[in-house]
This record gives C-alpha cells, sequence and structure tokens, in this order.
C-alpha cells in the first residue's frame, strides 16, 4: 500500500533535505522549528493490465457518449489527436501509454472498416516532434504504418490553408482549429494527465488551437486570474477552454475523449535514481553511497554530458486509470485520479517557500532549460501546484535552486534568446510586454518559419512562459535563485544568492529573522491542498 | 697405452644415471598409463564368450538428459557464447530489426515463443532477438532427431543453444514433462510449431505442442515472425550469406475457456499469419485485412511448386518507401 504525501516539521534530527539543482542535486540542513517540508506520495498501484483496462474504458464510455466501436462506421472520416513532447516528464519507458491507447482504437477503426484515419501530434505552439520522438510516442507499428503515407502529421498552427475558424465565445474569443480534425466525423483525443491542469476541453481548443485562438486565454489577464490554473474551479485557463470547447461542440465537432492518468514512479525504485525518491532519513547505506557518488560525478562532469545523461533518463511511469467518453465527464474523473495521486494536504500559509527545480520541463524535452524556462517551472507550475490558497503568503519570498545558465537550445528555443536580450532587458512586467512586444515576436516571419519547418516553439512562446508567471509575480514579495548564473538571474529581475543561508538571511529584510519556510519536495509531482 | 679410468661397465652405469634418462624413462611410463587409461575410458571391454551383455540405458536423442546445461557453469558458457558467438553473427549476416518487445511487457512469468521456421538461423536469431531477461532463461524444443543424433552434438546442443529433445514424430512424455517443469520454474520456451524448415519458403501447418504446453502451464504465447532466416542459411545449405532479417513479436495469447488445443493452435497460426502480413506491409494493413479475415495464409498459395516459389519471392519486406514524411 503506497504512504500518501505528508508534511514533515523539521527538528535538529532531521537529515539534510534534498534539492534537485538542474542536472544536480544539493542537500541543505534546513533551519530546525519553523521548516516545514511537504512530501509526495508514494507511487500508487498501477492498473493490473492496461491493455484490457483501456479496451474496457472504450467499450464502456463515461457521460453522454455512445461506446467507440458504436461511433465507427466505413466511409467516415477520423482523426485521432494525441498529446505531444512535453507529456509526460520525463518521458515514460516504452511502450508509451498514447501508444497502447492509439493501437486499441485503430484496432477498433480497422474492425470497423474505417479507411480515412489521420493521426495529428496535439502541439499548439510547441515544437515540431521528430521522428524518433514520436515513434517513441505512438509506436514504430503506428509510425511505419502512417507516417510514410502522410497520414501522421504534427500540428501547423500557422497554415492557414489547414485551419479553420469555427466561431466566438460569448466573451469574443475566437475558435480556430485544426481543418482535418474540425471537418472529421469524429476526433478521438488520446490524453496523458501528467497534473490536473491538462486534459478537459483544453486538450482540442489548445492542443489543435491557432496563435489567433490560443491568445485569448495565454495572456497576463487569465493567469492572474487563475488561482491556481491546476485548479480547475478557480482558473479562468481552465473557463476560457471550457467555453471554447462549447463552441466547438455546438458547432457540430465530435470528440470522443480518452484521458489517462499515471502515477508518480519518477526514478524508478532500484537503480542509482530511485535515492531520489525516496525520503532522506530512509536512504540506506547504498542509496547513500549511490548519492554521493552520483553527486560527485556529476559535479565533476561537463554541462554537456550531465544534460545528456539526465535527457536519455526514461521513467517507469505506469498507468493508473483510464477513461472515454463525453469530454467533460471523463474530465471530471480523471481530475479525481490525478489528486488522488498528487494532493497532500497542507495547513496554512508560509513566509518563505523553497524548491529545488530538476532539469526538466514541458518545454526543454531533449533541449536545455534556459533561464526563461527556469522561471517558468519554479513560478509557473511548481509555484501554481496548489489547490486553495497559495502555499507561501502575499509578500513573501520563493527561493528556488537551479544553475539557471545564459545558455538557449538554438534550435528549439531561437526567439527565447532574443525575448531574453530585448524583452527582459526593458521589462518585467508580463502587461507590458503583451502591449509593447508580443505581436512582433507573434507575426515574424522568420520565427514563423522555423515553427513550421524546424524545430522551434512559436515565436510568442517566450512569452507565454513569462506569462505563466504573472500570478506568482504579483503574489510574491521577492525571488531569489541559489547558485545560479548571476547575470542570467539579475536579468530575469530574480535576487542571485549563493548558499540556501545566505537566500534565508536576503529574505529576512523582507519576511523577517523568524520568517517560517516550507520546501516543496518535488518531483515526484506533489501539489499542495492548502487550507 | 694409458688405461681408461673407468670400466665400460662403470661408464655404461654413469649413462644410465643421468637426469636426462631418468625424465625420458618417466614420460614413457606416464604417457603408457595415459594410453592405458585413455583405452579404459573410451573402449568399450571385450565382452567374454558366452556371457549376454546387458541393454544400455541410451543417453542421446530424446532420452538425453539436459538438466545439467541449466546449471549456472553451463548458463554462462552460453552466456558468453550468446555474447561473443552468436550475437556477432548474427548482426554479421543478418543484422536484425526486432519489432514488438513491447507487446508482451506486461506478462508476469515465463512465455512460450512459438515462431515460424524456415532455417537453422532461427534459433540463434531468437536467441539474441529475445530482450532480458526473459533472455537469460530461455529454453528451445529442439528436434531429438537431429540435434541430440549422437554424444557428441547432445552436449552441444543442450549446451550452447540451451535445447532439450523433443520428437518430431511421435508424442514423447519425457519432453513434455521436461517443458511442463522448466516453464513452471520460470524459463522462457522457444519452439517451432511446423515441426520442421520450411521447405520452400512457405510456412507449414502447425501443430498442437504449443498450444498443448500453455494449456497446462498457464504460460502465454508469444507468436513470433521471423522474416528472412530463408535466405541467410536456407534448407540445404551449409554456409550463410548476408540478409536483413526482421522478428516481429506478436501480442501474448493464452487458451480461452472452453477452447481445445487444436482450435488455439490454429488462432496462433493464424496470429503468426497476421505477424507476417505485418512485416511485409504494415500494421494498420494488416489490421484492417485481419478485420475482414483476409489475411495472407502463411502456407501460401495452393498451386504447383513452380508457382509458390515465384509467389514466395514476390514478399516485400516492410519500409520499401519513403522513411522520412513531411510530418
Amino acid at each position: 500500500m503506497p504512504r500518501p504525501g505528508f508534511v514533515l516539521d523539521v527538528d535538529r534530527s532531521t537529515p539534510p533535505i534534498l534539492f534537485h539543482h538542474g542536472e544536480g542535486f544539493r542537500l541543505e540542513k534546513l533551519p530546525a522549528g519553523r521548516t516545514r517540508v511537504i512530501y509526495p506520495a508514494e507511487p500508487l498501484e498501477p492498473l493490473k493490465n492496461p491493455t484490457g483496462a483501456i479496451r474496457d474504458a472504450l467499450d464502456n464510455p463515461i457521460g453522454d457518449s455512445e461506446p467507440l466501436r458504436a461511433l465507427l462506421r466505413p466511409g467516415m472520416k477520423l482523426t485521432i489527436a494525441f498529446d505531444d513532447i512535453s507529456l509526460p516528464l520525463p518521458p515514460m519507458k516504452r511502450p508509451d501509454i498514447r501508444q497502447r491507447v492509439i493501437e486499441a482504437v485503430l484496432e477498433m477503426a480497422a474492425a470497423a472498416g474505417v479507411d480515412d484515419v489521420v493521426l495529428i501530434a496535439a502541439l499548439a505552439l510547441h515544437r515540431r516532434m521528430t521522428e524518433d520522438e514520436l515513434r517513441h510516442a505512438v509506436g514504430d507499428r503506428v509510425y511505419d504504418a502512417f507516417a510514410p503515407r502522410g497520414l501522421l502529421l504534427n500540428h501547423d498552427a500557422e497554415d492557414p490553408d489547414n485551419l479553420l475558424f469555427i466561431g466566438e465565445t460569448e466573451k469574443g474569443e475566437e475558435v480556430e482549429i485544426n481543418r482535418r480534425a474540425a471537418e472529421s466525423d469524429l476526433i478521438v483525443y488520446v490524453n496523458i494527465n501528467l497534473v490536473s491542469m491538462d486534459g478537459g476541453w483544453k486538450s482540442t481548443a489548445t492542443g489543435l488551437a491557432s496563435y489567433r485562438s490560443l491568445r485569448h486565454h495565454h495572456n497576463p489577464h487569465t493567469m492572474r486570474h487563475s488561482r491556481s490554473f491546476m485548479d480547475q474551479h478557480r482558473s479562468e485557463l481552465h473557463s476560457a477552454n471550457w467555453r471554447m470547447g462549447k463552441v466547438l461542440r455546438d458547432s457540430g465537432v465530435k470528440v470522443f475523449q480518452i484521458e489517462t492518468t499515471m502515477n508518480n514512479n519518477v526514478f524508478g525504485t532500484e537503480g542509482p535514481m530511485s535515492v531520489l525518491q525516496k525520503r532522506e532519513w530512509e536512504w540506506t547505506m547504498k542509496d547513500r553511497v549511490s548519492m554521493m557518488g552520483m553527486k560527485a560525478a556529476l559535479d565533476r562532469m561537463p554541462q554537456r554530458t550531465r544534460r545528456s545523461i539526465f535527457n536519455s533518463w526514461q521513467a517507469p511511469h505506469a498507468m493508473t486509470s483510464v477513461q472515454a467518453g463525453e469530454v467533460e465527464a471523463v474530465h471530471r474523473l480523471t481530475t479525481e485520479n490525478v489528486y488522488a495521486q498528487h494532493l497532500v494536504p497542507v495547513e496554512g500559509q508560509t513566509d518563505i517557500l523553497t524548491m529545488g527545480l530538476p532539469y526538466i520541463s514541458p518545454y526543454n524535452v531533449n533541449s536545455i532549460l534556459n533561464p526563461i524556462l527556469v522561471a517558468c517551472l519554479g513560478l509557473g507550475y511548481f509555484f501554481n501546484l496548489y489547490r486553495g490558497i497559495p502555499p507561501v503568503r502575499e509578500g513573501g519570498v520563493v527561493i528556488m535552486s537551479h544553475p539557471t545558465p545564459w545558455e538557449f537550445h538554438p534550435v528549439h528555443h531561437p526567439s527565447y534568446i532574443d525575448f531574453f536580450d530585448q524583452v527582459l532587458s526593458v521589462t518585467h512586467d508580463p502587461v507590458r510586454m503583451e502591449q509593447e512586444f508580443e505581436k512582433s515576436f507573434a507575426e515574424d516571419e522568420w520565427y514563423r518559419h522555423l515553427y513550421r519547418t524546424s524545430y522551434a516553439y512559436h515565436g510568442v512562446h517566450p512569452f507565454y512562459m513569462w506569462y505563466w508567471c504573472a500570478h506568482a509575480l504579483q503574489h510574491v514579495g521577492q525571488v531569489i535563485i541559489v547558485g545560479g548564473d548571476v547575470r542570467a538571474v539579475r536579468r530575469l529581475g530574480f535576487k542571485p544568492a549563493s548558499t540556501l543561508q545566505d537566500a534565508l538571511e536576503m529574505a529576512s529584510d523582507v519576511v523577517g529573522r523568524d520568517a517560517t519556510i516550507t520546501h516543496l519536495h518535488n518531483p515526484p509531482i506533489l501539489m499542495a491542498d492548502v487550507s | 697405452m694409458t688405461p681408461m679410468p673407468i670400466t665400460r661397465k662403470q661408464a655404461t652405469r654413469l649413462v644410465r644415471r643421468l637426469p636426462v634418462n631418468r625424465a625420458v624413462s618417466t614420460v614413457a611410463r606416464s604417457s603408457s598409463r595415459a594410453t592405458r587409461m585413455a583405452r579404459t575410458v573410451l573402449i568399450d571391454p571385450p565382452t567374454p564368450a558366452g556371457v549376454e551383455r546387458p541393454q544400455r540405458k541410451r543417453n542421446v536423442g530424446a532420452d538425453y538428459d539436459t538438466g545439467w546445461a541449466r546449471a549456472w557453469p553451463a548458463r554462462l558458457v552460453r552466456l558468453a557464447a550468446l555474447n561473443l558467438v552468436w550475437r556477432p553473427l548474427a548482426e554479421a549476416f543478418a543484422s536484425p530489426t526486432v519489432y514488438g518487445a513491447d507487446r508482451f511487457v506486461d506478462v508476469e512469468g515465463p512465455v512460450i515463443f512459438a515462431a515460424n521456421h524456415h532455417s537453422h538461423a532461427d534459433t540463434p536469431l531468437m536467441m539474441t532477438a529475445v530482450p532480458e531477461p526473459r533472455r537469460n532463461r530461455f529454453f528451445i524444443a529442439a528436434a531429438a532427431d537431429y540435434f541430440f543424433a549422437n554424444r557428441f552434438s547432445s552436449p552441444l546442443s543442450a549446451l550452447f543453444i540451451g535445447a532439450i529433445p523433443v520428437e518430431r514424430h511421435r508424442v514423447s512424455r519425457t519432453a513434455i514433462d521436461q517443458s511442463l517443469a522448466l516453464l513452471a520454474d520460470g524459463w522462457n520456451m522457444l519452439i517451432f510449431p511446423e515441426g520442421a524448415r520450411s521447405p520452400d519458403g512457405w510456412g507449414q501447418q502447425f501443430t498442437a505442442g504449443a498450444a498443448f504446453l500453455s494449456s497446462h502451464s498457464g504460460a502465454p504465447i508469444v507468436p513470433t515472425y521471423l522474416m528472412g532466416t530463408d535466405k541467410v542459411l536456407p534448407k540445404g545449405r551449409s554456409f550463410p550469406r548476408r540478409h536483413h532479417v526482421t522478428v516481429t513479436f506478436g501480442a501474448p495469447l493464452s487458451i480461452a475457456e472452453g477452447e481445445d488445443t487444436k482450435t488455439f493452435a490454429a488462432r496462433v497460426q493464424a496470429a503468426v499469419a497476421r505477424l507476417a502480413d505485418e512485416a511485409g506491409s504494415d500494421w494498420w494493413q494488416a489490421s484492417r485485412r485481419a478485420a475482414s479475415e483476409s489475411t495472407p495464409s502463411l502456407q501460401g498459395p495452393d498451386t504447383g511448386s513452380w508457382r509458390r516459389s515465384w509467389a514466395a519471392s514476390a514478399k516485400k519486406r516492410r519500409g520499401t518507401y519513403r522513411s522520412w514524411p513531411k510530418v
């Protein structure tokens, strides 16, 4: 029976606590008496027979939907859309959940005599997936059957010929999605729900949308009014996507949603990485030796080698649930299953929130976690992993640990380089950025060309990463990065610190000397349920 | 004339006492002892006249006891042979591509790999294609009349390919018991249900052996299709030649409730036929043909021999179209 997550009150006997630090680790002794550490739950038991569970879900849909078999018929146009490289994190060991689900759907389509089938990676404004990444996601069998015939596509949010304007929501938000998907008799969406923000109408209304449509909810206003965007009942991002979903449904776009959840098994239960998933006082001698060895070796390796080692890690995630059918009914159940793994009850807010940022975020798989993504991972994702109220009080301090190198992937993140140089040197205010700079980046022909033909994120993407931080930037009084590149940290508008002790000392200027501290022991992922 | 300091007799005695002579005589004595021992070991003693020689228990063929080949020393030798001999040879002559190993990752416990059989190259290729850790506990049902025909081939087959003897032309209780015991002990099995190599590149009817073992052991059958091994080492050739080989594993199959082994064997054969279709075209086309029950038969067209050969040569392997689409 896996143990639930819990909150540890740090005392003098508490061992040093693990902080992820990019492609490395720090062990930090936290102040006794005023610090608590939020630990994630242990990985939930996986489904015993995932393939059988998928078939069962397709035959017994949830909500107002017929079984998938009944929706398939000869001569129909079927589009299977699936989540892109940003999910799951880290990429999972083969076979990927998407492969299992897509194969089950295609088996049924073959049995029903469906000929016209197209698969689309629903990547919105993310970079296109490479052949290897697509093979990993959908499996060799599906790739070899569809890609050579041009029937396995990356969604292109900048291709006017392959986008279809559907209509507007009651708030004037334009809905424009992939034409092939919109004109299909049925869209089957294959989702992986890593965190509670994923899935639901966001899958179709965001994953298959164009910039024209996305800008209505990927903006500072929406992000500041999503508290948090991980809590769908208090998320303006969620509401906007649901409004768009209604427009899609009313216009006749038929979606059969398949959502899956996975457990927290990020580093496995065996091998040197398994130590990262254990609580520090439970480390055996073998764990301590492997942590020391790993840390010593990583500290001596060149950055490129470290990055390549971490990028090659594939997590032994396992599926904990699968549900299919009508979008909203499916997503309600999915969210409950996600919460079962992630939610940890926490009482009250803290003055200082600390977090160790790992090497990976949704936007740098097989890439570099550049300074903008460091900010997004900490203030966008980790900060927003709460339900209720933020774990840190208004005006509090966030301390993040990451090397924050002044380094960018030139192929994946070309517009990030210019954003860092030209925008962040002028302002850190998301609203001003949106007003003064966003349009020129979003409509830049060179970025557009790289997004469509190379493997670059869309020109506007770095803005979205900064908007993701908007709620945290508005809420907290100061952000400190421990062990980061000083110039890069200052460019982000944050304070650099060499050690955690220095950072706590600096924080005391804002929140006082006896400030309470809360550390998010993440990853594996946890979501603070703050009361 | 000065007299000799020693007599002839004394000189002879001295020469005989030289160390070299002692060594020669020791070697000669031991060599004759070794020869005697070898003769004693290798050559049967003569049977005295008037005495009836008792019938000895045969230790070749289907009776050969391969239990020792599952002990650690033999497993280590096999592991070394796999990595130092079979794998380099497989890479050099077949450069195999493996598909579908993900289809049985969820299976706990042993499985029975049931593959089509074209060539002697099938066995070493399967030994290298089966993923770890199943590969490390792996045995093969091999024809007793071929691989265990004499006292030299029997231990070599047991040691280097982990074979157990199976009679092809009659049901052998020993082979069944041995297979079931090994499956119960967690060993994975490779069996060629066709019973013999294909004479013309097309498949043969599957026997019910694998289905029987699966139904009695509870181990699922992983249908497997090997394509190209008939080009590497066809029946009748003794030296391999280079040709690309694909190994396609299917989803595991278990006997259904109320199903008899013959029907189950037919289902396994149909699954291998579908894999053959998949290997020749792609998974989606094969799925559609399977759904419309138009999967090409493993046995090929029911026509004259030259037309069968002609049709066999027309089978294509996958991946002949462009490999990098505009996605």
